[in-house]
């Protein structure tokens, strides 16, 4: 969705809204069920690992709840981000999607950290039906993330090339939903996975 | 245009009028012999009927428009610029809905009769394998009088008496045998289906599904996996033997005692073979058994009364174990010379028996009545 | 067109193609007209391919134990022609339709992102390209187009790796194809094109786009976990550790009965679209016909389960798909009383577009009743997985959807090509598809009706079926030979010079025939100012106090001169070479997925650095 960025020629449109706009909400709409998909898969397989180890056997809340609210910190620089833009402060709006893509790193690098430590602890993603949801579910989100981080990059790159439109804070805006989005599944992810106890055979 | 069509309609309606008299279609739906397959046909006819009832309406209707309707060379005519009316829509919104209402309650009906399991029906727990069906005796009183007093049990044949309940529970196994390129038979999706007796039923990994059914006359009915379960998914078949009572009673009977001790020295040889035989890739016992001796693989068809005349045939029914009452020992040497070339990938890999170890292995095999 | 051969300004990443003619104009276009034609070209190029692996398919149960193919190569092939007629035919060739037509139709220049729409085109083709490889690396996919686990993760072939990744790749092209036409129709419209006066055909696109988007990610989903289980040895449908292979169904199924909504909804909007104009009549009942096409939409999601009536999900949810698979009969009955009602009392002119749309509507109409069938659950339990599915299927999507597609061409063939396709060799076509068509299909109710299951490579000669298999056999060489004659006539066109006679060859009603044959590249000189549906009909003809059409003289229209967007201001989207490029890299991506970790390396670089170059260029090269 890097061409997002890209504002067409927005003035007749039938609706008044941008083009882009609208393609990034149904396109963020396929990906809900997209989510909605795996997480219904992580939901159904729920305590149906016939081995160890189980979720509270590898979960570290306190951890994950900071990486969470690391990613969540990344939704307020991106409105900062957006806002700079909006006042055309080209300079401050560089430095909050730097930030943001920082947040956005940060929070990657904890999940691969997280991820090496299950995979010592015994979970694999083909140890049960635990380690096979949980790997692939976050780590589709974790790939939404790198995407996202990717987008911001490019944002600041070109913003700093000057090779963005004049209007800044469209492609902004644009990768904002994006990384709001990615953000609020996080939520429910978390929720899911996390917070909600999952009844284990072994404990 | 017309003619064709009318030709066609009264094609299929000849041709459906022979499928159902006909006796030659073994697998034809619309020959019911039992109470399911017959509720089954005599729902869905009379569909069929209204269904032809709004094919000639629909059709008919269409081409006397493009008939009647049609522009001729040299006319002028202006047709009325009609856009729509709402009264005909709600009209051909409501007629259509309330005959598939009409439809759908004995649909309901049926399918919540054919839910049911009743007590006082036998048991038999039907396994699918790549791809063959196994059939386990379950009830006490089905054991068999030797060894570890197991159920008994059959392959390729589903042997049951005559108006008797029978409760199939199925099951998909896998794991056991393996093919010449030692890929191993694996627990996938099959179907159970017996047209002239029952639906299919899928045989789900991991479920248990089920069928219940009996049959009204004596006789052989036949039926194949019906759910596609990979590279012979088009050959596996099996045949329900329906037997009278007393035939019922000497089949149990025989079933129960352990497989004959080979009369001739032929047979023997192909007994000491079948159990203390090495061949290329492993031995026979590995995956069969042959009840009362000390063959109990169980990966494999059960070969223990192989010449039963009640097993009428062998490999997912690839080949009659008998033509016209003698034993087919043509088609079980070719298949013991090498299993693949009868049925690509089957399980049971080509051990390289020389001739005279296949002509061994056959008079045992057909020694076990 | 002429050749424009500009040099690129400096200023992009590299020199950026200008041609808008020629060969490799073709690989750069972001033409929506042009993208049109290459889907439609392949798509014909995949049905000639599908229908040689039918003809294998037939040829082989001609007789009993046929021996012309093995189990593995008839398994392969089977399934080989299912996902080709279904991903790399219906589904591009609706495209084909929807993209050349729909901006036309809505008065617009373009689609909304028309490189997008390059990438969606060469997304699908790599992908379809993708999934032909792998004949030459170990067979193809031999799982059925449906693979059902855990027969698919099972199998020792690399068969069913392939179709989980060929059918991302083009999952991915649907999905922005998707959202590309969908914002199209909703934002481009024409001035005064409000939404219920644009034509069936672009409501039912705008419903098919929807379908996509909301249908293809669960599929998505489903195809991730089918090759992480191949390939990575995850669980998801491994019963043996506590796997469900029923979830494969369900989200096989979710996806996929909406899919056939997306196979068959283009072929009721080509209906619509030329019923009226060979009737000389208004669509009857314009909204019913709008809503019901959104009606089967939303109730398409509900139906899944009715693939699933053998399954043993219990009586409940047997009854509850049963009810649901009777009610979707309804709006698919309004739309066909509608046509009749917009044949009714017409002046029809047959000509072979309007025989396709009559032929295609009679044998859906069969299609349909056997469908509704399917709805008597206890009874399916006989039918289904049998040939009678296979039977109604193929009613609906060869009688319905081809039927149509072929209609379409001819329809619009002077459209596109500015040439007119011969019409006794398009009427030739049609009476010799529609008799081999029922030769074909007819006598498979029949075979499944007398007990012959779906996907066997064999029958013995004691099923007693060996007539009707002979039947259908001859009948699928006669619609072969109707097929090669239509691409005679394609080729017959071809020789005649460009040029027709009248740019308006069947009196029609939309606004694609208010311009040129071909369109100029930006479709209109001047966007027109819509006031009524059939806008270019009522341009043209007036009612008089009797209700009988008159003809408005030219230039005598009450209609103001259209004002929109002067012809000297279009700033055309230009051609870019970064849409193939990132395309590109998705089947690389996929072969790293099977062969090597490097190659999804390099594959993600090539499409990585393809997207930044394409955020970096701007859409519309500057001016010089």
């Amino acid at each position: 969705m890097a061409d997002a960025a890209i504002a067409h020629d927005e003035h007749q449109t039938t609706t008044g809204l941008p083009s882009t706009k609208l393609g990034m909400w149904l396109f963020l709409s396929s990906e809900c069920l997209l989510f909605g998909a795996l997480i219904t898969a992580y939901v159904l397989y729920r305590g149906s690992s016939l081995v160890g180890p189980y979720p509270n056997d590898v979960f570290d809340i306190p951890y994950t709840s900071v990486s969470s609210f690391v990613l969540l910190a990344s939704s307020l620089t991106m409105v900062l981000a957006h806002a700079a833009a909006e006042q055309r402060d080209f300079g401050r709006m560089r430095v909050w999607l730097l930030t943001t893509a920082m947040l956005g790193m940060t929070f990657v690098g904890g999940q691969v950290y997280e991820f090496t430590v299950f995979v010592e602890e015994g979970l694999r993603i083909d140890t049960n039906l635990f380690g096979t949801t949980f790997f692939v579910l976050t780590g589709f989100h974790g790939v939404h993330v790198t995407v996202g981080v990717l987008m911001l990059l490019s944002l600041v790159g070109m913003s700093s090339a000057r090779r963005l439109p004049d209007d800044q804070a469209f492609p902004v805006e644009m990768v904002g939903l994006y990384w709001h989005f990615v953000d609020i599944v996080w939520i429910v992810i978390f929720t899911v996975v996390y917070l909600v106890p999952t009844p284990s055979p072994g404990g | 245009m017309r003619n064709r069509l009318f030709g066609a309609i009264g094609l299929g309606a000849v041709a459906l009028l022979l499928g159902s008299c006909s006796g030659d279609l073994p697998q034809n739906t619309f020959d019911p012999a039992g109470p399911v397959a017959q509720k089954q046909a005599d729902l869905i006819i009379p569909v069929l009927w209204v269904a032809a009832g709004v094919f000639v309406l629909v059709e008919g209707g269409i081409v006397l428009i493009a008939l009647k309707y049609r522009h001729r060379k040299g006319e002028e005519r202006t047709p009325p610029q009609t856009h729509g009316n709402t009264r005909l829509e709600i009209g051909w919104t409501i007629a259509p809905a309330l005959i598939l209402a009409f439809v759908m309650v004995p649909t309901v009906g049926l399918i919540w009769e054919l839910s049911e399991r009743p007590a006082d029906a036998m048991h038999v727990t039907v396994k699918g394998y790549q791809w063959w069906w196994g059939f386990e005796y379950t009830d006490p009183e089905m054991t068999v009088g030797y060894g570890s007093s197991g159920p008994i049990v059959t392959a390729d044949t589903l042997v049951v008496p005559v108006g008797q309940t029978v409760d199939l529970s199925l099951e998909a196994v896998g794991g056991g045998a393996r093919d010449a390129e030692g890929e191993a038979d694996h627990a996938v999706i099959h179907s159970f289906w017996t047209p002239r007796l029952f639906g299919k039923q899928d045989v789900v990994p991991g479920h248990e599904g089920n069928i219940v059914f009996s049959a009204d006359e004596p006789g052989t009915y036949w039926g194949q996996c019906a759910e596609f379960c990979g590279l012979q998914h088009g050959r596996m078949w099996f045949r329900v033997v329906v037997l009278d009572e007393a035939a019922w009673a000497a089949w149990v009977a025989n079933e129960k005692t352990p497989g004959a001790e080979p009369s001739s020295a032929l047979a023997r040889q192909g007994m000491d073979l079948f159990l203390n035989g090495e061949f290329d890739g492993g031995q026979c016992i590995a995956c069969h058994a042959v009840g009362g001796t000390e063959a109990g693989g169980i990966a494999a068809p059960d070969l223990t009364h192989f010449a039963a005349p009640t097993h009428e045939c062998f490999a997912g029914c690839n080949w009659d174990t008998f033509v016209n009452g003698e034993p087919n020992l043509d088609d079980l040497k070719a298949w013991l010379r090498d299993p693949g070339a009868v049925k690509l990938g089957a399980k049971m890999p080509d051990y390289g028996l020389s001739e005279d170890e296949i002509d061994a292995i056959a008079a045992y095999l057909y020694s076990l009545t | 067109m002429a050749s424009v051969s500009v040099v690129a300004p400096s200023k992009g990443l590299v020199r950026r193609p200008m041609a808008t003619g020629g060969f490799w104009s073709w690989f750069t276009t972001v033409d929506h007209k042009k993208i049109g034609i290459m889907y439609g070209i392949s798509a014909f190029v995949f049905f000639v391919i599908g229908g040689l692996e039918a003809l294998l398919i037939r040829a082989q149960l001609y007789q009993p134990d046929g021996t012309l193919l093995n189990a593995d190569q008839y398994n392969q092939i089977f399934t080989t022609h299912g996902i080709t007629m279904v991903f790399l035919f219906v589904m591009p060739m609706a495209a084909a339709f929807f993209n050349y037509l729909i901006p036309l139709m809505i008065g617009a220049r373009d689609v909304a992102f028309p490189r997008l729409n390059a990438f969606s085109f060469w997304a699908f083709i790599l992908g379809a390209m993708f999934l032909y490889s792998s004949a030459f690396l170990g067979g193809l996919p031999n799982c059925g187009w449906f693979c059902y686990a855990p027969n698919s993760t099972t199998d020792p072939t690399s068969g069913a790796t392939f179709y989980a990744l060929g059918l991302l790749i083009a999952g991915i092209a649907s999905t922005v194809g998707a959202v590309n036409l969908a914002v199209t129709v909703i934002n481009l419209r024409a001035p005064g094109m409000s939404l219920f006066r644009v034509p069936v055909l672009v409501w039912m696109g705008l419903v098919v786009q929807l379908l996509l988007v909301f249908s293809l990610p669960i599929i998505t989903v489903a195809l991730f976990q089918l090759l992480f289980d191949r390939r990575f040895n995850t669980a998801f449908f491994d019963p043996t550790r506590g796997g469900e292979p029923l979830l494969w169904q369900h989200m096989f199924w979710l996806f996929g009965h909406p899919e056939v909504y997306v196979l068959i909804l283009p072929a009721f909007a080509i209906f619509s679209e030329i019923l009226p104009v060979f009737s000389r009549k208004p669509l009857f009942g314009y909204q019913f016909v709008v809503f019901s096409g959104i009606a089967i939409g939303f109730i398409g999601f509900g139906v899944w389960a009715h693939h699933m009536y053998a399954a043993g999900l219990g009586p409940v949810a047997n009854t509850a798909f049963g009810i649901s698979t009777a009610i979707i009969g309804v709006p698919t009955g309004i739309k066909i009383f509608n046509w009749m009602a917009t044949m009714y009392k017409g002046d029809l002119r047959l000509q072979s577009p309007m025989l396709f749309c009559i032929g295609g509507i009679m044998m859906f109409v069969i299609g349909g009743l056997s469908g509704v069938t399917h709805s008597i659950v206890p009874s399916d339990y006989q039918q289904t997985d049998t040939y009678y599915v296979v039977a109604h299927f193929h009613y609906v999507i060869f009688g319905g959807g081809v039927f149509a597609f072929f209609g379409g061409l001819v329809y619009w063939w002077p459209k596109v090509f500015a040439r007119m396709f011969p019409e006794r060799l398009s009427k030739l076509v049609f009476w010799l598809m529609l008799i081999g068509f029922n030769l074909t299909f007819g006598p498979m109710h029949i075979l499944g009706l007398g007990g012959m299951i779906r996907r066997t490579y064999t029958y013995p000669e004691g099923l007693g079926l060996t007539l009707w298999n002979q039947l259908a056999t001859v009948g699928s060489f006669i619609i072969a030979l109707s097929v090669a004659i239509f691409a005679l006539g394609a080729i017959a066109s071809f020789r005649k010079p460009k040029g027709l006679a009248n740019e308006d060859p069947w009196d029609a009603r939309t606004l694609e025939w208010m311009t040129a044959c071909p369109p100029a590249a930006h479709n209109f000189d001047e966007i027109p100012t819509v006031h009524a549906l059939d806008e270019f009909w009522h341009r043209k003809y007036a009612e008089d106090k009797e209700g009988r059409l008159v003809r408005v003289p030219a230039g005598a229209s009450d209609h103001e001169p259209d004002g929109h967007g002067v012809a000297l201001a279009i700033h055309l989207p230009s051609p870019s070479f970064w849409p193939l490029v990132a395309a590109l890299g998705l089947p690389v991506m996929s072969y790293g997925v099977i062969y090597s970790w490097w190659l999804i390396g390099i594959g993600a670089i090539i499409t990585v650095t393809a997207l930044m170059g394409w955020a970096m260029e701007p859409s519309v090269a500057e001016e010089h």
